[in-house]
């Protein structure tokens, strides 16, 4: 069964200047993980932003656990969990207060509430810091709490936008961590991203949009497959770089190419790990120990370059951040 | 009733925040008390009323009233506020009566002004002011001063709800609130006025609003009432209808508006 539908959804900005959807469709099946991918401005929010009643779509269709999105918002509140780009939970109240507050806003009742705060913040290791303004809060511990004011009441699809957005390396494992707990327990669940290792890690399904249209959908297997099979890479001293073009260059249709800072000679093969072997046995004849060596699956980064012609915008930020030399 | 239920968590929600912030509590009575003692002792000697009492009889209702209309610009920047930490999208995916959120924010609003008035009332008995009308009138007066409060805070969440940032809101309602509140009979006759602000300042809510709680704390003989107008001889009835009409208009825009967020 289908849990969450959108059809055809069109929404635009600026009086129709701004198309932010345009004819948008997705699905997500019932206890799975649908990973929706792009770069900034591609519509991932819009799209929450409508399946969640916030936003209303300039046309097409949408239904979340079979009820209509447009016709029937206050049932579809119900039933969905949202956790938002910014921790939506109030800085100056504490853990505890804003949990309490939230269970009651779902119509627990107080002592209900009082349990489930109490729960919720055991689960999320957030129990020592109960009692402290969410504002003393690090960037993953706030995202942790906003993610157990969506799970109040367990709902029966759960919408995460960018939920990992901004958080520092550790915060992103504690909520990849806390993530996959969850899907563990088989919730459904509509992921946002512009982090391609984020959809790799936590979803079933990816769909991979951009200006507001799906350009692509399927496993990250076969998202890989569409651009195609492994590269071979070694990395050797300065030294042994010109034999080991040679080598690497024997095993491959193709010619080797090198990253000459890197010192990383690489190149495509379809033969896979015979092609490793053959690559090591004879660098182990010519005397030459590699420092590295492996075979790499494209990265998600590759098939986003090669669906849409255009890096993920992030990684022209970054790029750009290390042009600048802030990194 | 799940939605009386609904304002009543929000309500709460505002006081438990006064509390684990009392500086906002502290700084929103620090300042009309200071006021209090600005005008009474700065020009109350030099303003002369041929008022039984003196200026301070004057002054306070003036006073109670520019401090409830600043209610405005408090709900207007506690909203947005809230709309720039993305916590309003939280409480709209929330399966709960919609325009909760704004009456609970007006209400707990409400109830700051009346902790606001206690405190600035005693501070004005210390420094002499005392209303010689009956407890009721007296009572009804304070009544009709968080009854302004109110409507004026629903002109907030339209305010706070469009703006785009937080310190803009600010500025705009000190913008709206600041002349209103002098251009009017609050602290001066209106009679030094030049005749087209007179009649400005004698049509002025804030002027029939202390008006009505001149009268209603027993002062007979007002300054300001000069032109014979309308609203100045019939501060009460103005007022009401004032109030109402703000309602009236402000209301639904807002509740409308926060419907259509982000749309």
């Amino acid at each position: 069964m289908k849990s969450v539908i959108a059809q055809d959804l069109v929404k635009t900005y600026d009086k129709g200047k701004v198309r932010a959807l345009d004819g948008l469709s997705l699905d997500v099946e019932e206890g799975t993980v649908l990973s929706v991918l792009g770069p900034n401005g591609a519509g991932k929010t819009t799209v929450v932003r409508i399946l969640t009643t916030l936003l209303r779509a300039d046309s097409g269709n949408a239904s979340v656990a079979g009820i209509d999105v447009m016709k029937n918002p206050e049932k579809v509140r119900e039933v969905i969990g949202l956790s938002g780009q910014y921790a939506a939970v109030d800085e100056i109240l504490t853990g505890y207060d804003n949990l309490v507050m939230f269970g009651e806003l779902y119509h627990l009742g107080k002592k209900n509430a009082v349990l489930r705060a109490h729960e919720l913040l055991e689960r999320f290791s957030l129990t020592e810091a109960a009692r402290r303004p969410i504002k003393t809060y690090s960037g993953g511990m706030r995202r942790r709490l906003d993610l157990a004011a969506s799970l109040i009441v367990k709902p029966k699809v759960l919408f995460l936008d960018e939920p990992t957005t901004g958080l520092d390396p550790r915060g992103r494992q504690e909520m990849w961590g806390v993530i996959q707990e969850l899907v563990k327990g088989g919730v459904t669940l509509l992921l946002t991203t512009q982090y391609l290792e984020e959809a790799d890690q936590l979803a079933d399904d990816i769909v991979v949009i951009d200006t507001g249209k799906v350009i692509a959908r399927g496993t990250s297997d076969a998202l890989k497959k569409q651009v195609g099979g492994e590269r071979l890479e070694v990395v050797v001293e300065q030294a042994h770089v010109a034999k080991t073009l040679e080598i690497v260059g024997a095993v491959s249709e193709n010619k080797a190419s090198l990253d000459e800072g890197l010192r990383l000679i690489s190149a495509p093969v379809s033969t896979g790990s015979a092609a490793l072997f053959e690559v090591l046995k004879s660098l182990d004849a010519a005397g030459i120990h590699a420092l590295d060596v492996g075979l790499k699956r494209p990265s998600l980064d590759d098939v986003f370059l090669s669906l849409t012609g255009h890096v993920a915008e992030e990684k022209k930020e970054e790029v750009a951040e290390k042009k600048r030399g802030r990194k | 009733m799940s939605a009386i239920n609904d304002v009543a968590i929000i309500t709460r929600r505002q006081l438990l925040l006064l509390s684990r912030v009392p500086e906002v509590l502290i700084f929103s009575t620090i300042q009309p008390v200071m006021f209090v003692l600005l005008f009474r002792y700065v020009f109350g000697g030099s303003i002369d009323t041929g008022q039984p009492g003196g200026y301070v009889q004057l002054l306070m209702p003036g006073i109670f009233v520019q401090t409830v209309a600043f209610t405005l610009a408090g709900t207007a920047s506690g909203l947005a506020e809230d709309m720039k930490k993305g916590l309003i999208d939280r409480f709209r995916s929330l399966p709960i009566s919609q325009s909760a959120l704004v009456i609970g924010r007006t209400l707990g609003d409400s109830l700051l002004n009346i902790v606001v008035l206690a405190v600035m009332g005693i501070a004005g008995y210390v420094v002499g002011w005392r209303p010689s009308s009956g407890i009721g009138s007296i009572a009804l007066g304070f009544i009709f001063l968080l009854c302004f409060g109110y409507a004026l805070s629903w002109v907030g969440v339209l305010v706070g709800l469009s703006a785009s940032d937080a310190r803009v809101v600010q500025n705009v309602s000190f913008i709206v609130t600041f002349p209103l509140t002098f251009l009017s009979n609050a602290f001066a006759p209106t009679t030094g006025m030049p005749r087209a602000l007179q009649y400005f300042a004698e049509w002025n809510p804030v002027s029939t609003m202390v008006a009505a709680c001149r009268e209603l704390f027993g002062l007979e003989n007002q300054f300001g009432a000069t032109a014979g107008s309308f609203p100045s001889e019939n501060p009460l009835i103005t007022s009401l209808i004032y109030m109402l009409i703000i309602m009236a208009i402000f209301i639904p825009l807002s509740l409308r508006k926060y419907r259509n967020y982000a749309d």
